[in-house]
């Protein structure tokens, strides 16, 4: 049904050649109904499951190897095997709480077919005997909680959720639930505090990963929703045409968001590892190019907790592992390209100050160390820097994701200077994910910051 | 006067039998209290507290975390405009601005008549739409400043305007407080059945005895 078009009633999907695993039925208004999704194929996934088994069922998914879509690519097969035998029960959280800058494809799925959603967490209770799956989306997320409501509401109905589904022994309750604003809930230990009803703080991790001891001390699989969405298509086609799809280390589709200063930002699902970010960025079938008299300066790889690529690296592949060689992430497929306008200074500041803003405060140097980050670029914008501010940064960045970040060795060992991923100091990642945009804009463009911080700001009235 | 009303108590004990824990249910059930009055009051906390069975110190511990929850009364309408990083590139700050400007109130304030409160938010997940906003979590995309005051105007007017999407044609903008405008509801006869965790010990039957057999 490729048209190559924006799809109006799902907001920011531009329909693209190629097979869609996820996004097949975006094209119908009516795509979130139980009706098209019974028209179009809907739960035929979950009949093949339950015809073959759950150990075949999980096989198949450790064979096709699904690569996780929430940021980390952990292979959600080889995850769910991390439960411990006989230890019950067992539970699913699905991580709905999507809130990484540029990051905008779980919304979506679950806005627009809430059926296919619901038929994934199925098939990975039934795989692994998850007992209960609880369905957490963002709190802001209003029209997907309806719309996920309403999806439940029909699949309990026609006995697709629910005591011995489709007459089988197999019964799983799914339940619905929000959360109230805040980024760290997405870090899945956080995700699980906040499900038990408290502060979302992440917990220390090792010891202790989710599978082995999560919600209420029990196994628990956290999956992204984008990762559970690819399930019924999996199942339902098998894990070699699941591999036929993508490269050998990154099967399948993947949904990216590309945003910023091209002609046609837009979501677009494409093969992983055999499309490029040149190809999404210039191609006439997706973003169709930079603004008309403007040109690439850089563009966020992966979300904003991802080192920043330059002009030089849109050749990359979209797959985990070549973009990882070049020091940074694939991510949660988030992709803000910025065009020679662009203020490095000030985009830098915008992607710090989120995770000042965002820092729940369980450590220090996440908890300082992201507001000094904050304080100390807004007053080299603002006109107001001191000569010993970009060390003054860097070590503070260094007390949150040790370095090296000395200014100097930048130049001489270029990207090899800075370890990534982040080294931490902290509980989680999210403190040194503010280091990122720090040492990607000094690296990159040290003489903006310079010019800044030599130069008072004119003041208009 | 803040505490939950009957037909609330009511919601609230089928929100608390979905989850093997009563805690669990403590925010959905805040959005519950904020749901009601608008924004979430010590005497809600407390009932929610009874409610849960837990101190109303911990609802607050919970509470104070979540930036939806308000501690105060806010206007009818949260207007949330996005300054995050991919809207800020397609003009998300010139947006706020204007929003200021129109609305005459910074980022935290309400109008005096009480209708709009303005706040600068963080990623709302419509990055490709920028600049974005939501007005009780209904998304206005690729906003123009004109469109931004028709919006205000439709509001003012009593309208649904246009311009916010909604999950079904011709829903309304509800006040603030109320997110999704249905529930999922679990009818007991056709749930599985959820049980505190102490109440498992064995595997789920279906692992032993739908072996590739069904
Ligand atoms: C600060 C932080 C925020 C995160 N936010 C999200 C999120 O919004 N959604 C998500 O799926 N994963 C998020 N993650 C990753 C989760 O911790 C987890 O790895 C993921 O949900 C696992 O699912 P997957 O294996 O299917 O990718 C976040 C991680 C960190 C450290
Ligand atoms: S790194 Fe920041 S967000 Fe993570 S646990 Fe520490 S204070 Fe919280």
């Amino acid at each position: 049904m490729a048209t190559g078009e924006y799809v109006p009633h799902a907001p920011g999907y531009v329909d693209s050649p190629g097979t869609k695993v996820v996004s097949s039925r975006f094209g119908y208004e009516d795509s979130y109904t139980l009706d098209r999704y019974l028209a179009t194929g809907g739960y035929e996934g979950l009949k093949k499951a339950l015809a073959n088994g759950p150990e075949e069922c999980h096989g198949i998914v450790r064979e096709g190897t699904l690569l996780g879509r929430g940021g980390a690519g952990f292979p959600a097969g080889i995850k769910w095997g991390f439960c411990p035998p006989e230890v019950w029960p067992r539970y699913l959280v699905v991580n709905g709480d999507e809130s990484e800058p540029g990051t905008y494809k779980d919304r979506l799925l679950m806005e627009l077919d809430p059926h296919q959603l619901i038929e994934g967490c199925l098939i990975a209770c039934y795989a692994i005997g998850l007992s209960q799956c609880f369905l957490y989306v963002r709190g802001e997320m209003a029209i997907a909680q309806q719309r996920l409501a309403d999806a439940l509401n029909e699949a309990y109905e026609a006995g697709y959720v629910g005591k011995n589904i489709l007459g089988t022994d197999f019964s799983v309750d799914i339940v619905l639930h929000w959360g109230a604003g805040a980024y760290i809930v997405g870090e899945e230990t956080a995700l699980i505090e906040s499900l038990e009803g408290n502060r979302g703080m992440p917990r220390l991790k090792p010891p202790f990963f989710p599978a082995a001891v999560g919600l209420y001390g029990q196994p628990t699989i956290v999956n992204n929703v984008e990762t559970l969405a690819n399930l019924p298509w999996m199942l339902e086609h098998g894990a070699e045409a699941y591999k036929e799809l993508g490269s050998e280390t990154s099967p399948g589709t993947r949904m990216f968001a590309v945003s910023g200063h091209v002609k046609r930002p837009g979501v677009y699902e494409v093969e992983q590892g055999v499309t490029t970010y040149e190809d999404l960025i210039y191609g006439d079938d997706y973003c169709q190019g930079m603004r008309d008299g403007h040109e690439l300066k850089m563009f966020i790889p992966g979300g904003g907790s991802a080192p920043w690529l330059f002009p030089e690296h849109v050749s990359l592949p979209l797959e985990a592992r070549p973009v990882g060689a070049a020091g940074t992430m694939l991510g949660s497929g988030a992709i803000v390209i910025m065009d020679d306008s662009t203020d490095a200074v000030k985009a830098c500041l915008r992607v710090v100050r989120f995770f000042a803003r965002e820092s729940c405060g369980k450590c220090a140097p996440c908890r300082e160390g992201t507001s000094w980050e904050e304080k100390i670029l807004q007053r080299i914008l603002d006109g107001n820097g001191r000569p010993e501010d970009l060390d003054l940064l860097l070590d503070v960045a260094d007390n949150i994701s040790p370095g090296p970040y000395p200014v100097a060795s930048f130049e001489a060992e270029g990207l090899d200077a800075v370890p990534f991923p982040p080294r931490q100091t902290t509980i989680c990642p999210l403190g040194p994910s503010s280091v990122a945009p720090i040492t990607s804009a000094i690296r990159r463009f040290r003489h903006e910051f310079e010019a800044k911080i030599g130069t008072p700001v004119e003041v208009t009235a | 006067m803040s505490r939950l009303t009957e037909a609330n108590v009511k919601i609230a004990h089928e929100i608390i039998a979905r989850y093997p824990r009563p805690k669990s249910a403590l925010i959905p059930l805040l959005h519950l209290a904020q749901e009601q009055d608008g924004w979430v009051s010590d005497e809600a906390m407390a009932h929610l507290a009874e409610l849960v069975g837990v101190t109303p110190a911990e609802v607050r511990g919970t509470c104070t975390f979540y930036e939806m929850f308000k501690l105060h009364p806010v206007g009818t309408y949260m207007v949330n405009v996005c300054t995050n990083i991919a809207c800020q590139l397609l003009g998300g700050e010139e947006l706020l601005h204007h929003a200021e400007k129109t609305l005459g109130i910074r980022p935290g304030g309400t109008t005096s008549d009480g209708m709009f409160t303005l706040e600068d938010v963080e990623c709302i997940a419509a990055c490709t739409e920028a600049p974005c906003m939501q007005v009780n979590y209904r998304y206005g995309v690729r906003l123009s400043t004109d469109d931004f005051d028709e919006i205000i105007d439709d509001l003012r007017a009593g309208r649904t305007p246009d311009k916010l999407i909604t999950a079904n044609p011709g829903d309304q903008i509800p006040s603030h407080g109320t997110l999704g405008l249905t529930r999922q509801h679990l009818d007991p006869d056709k749930a599985a059945g959820i049980v505190p965790p102490e109440q498992v010990t064995e595997n789920p039957v279906w692992l032993t005895t739908t072996k590739g057999d069904s």
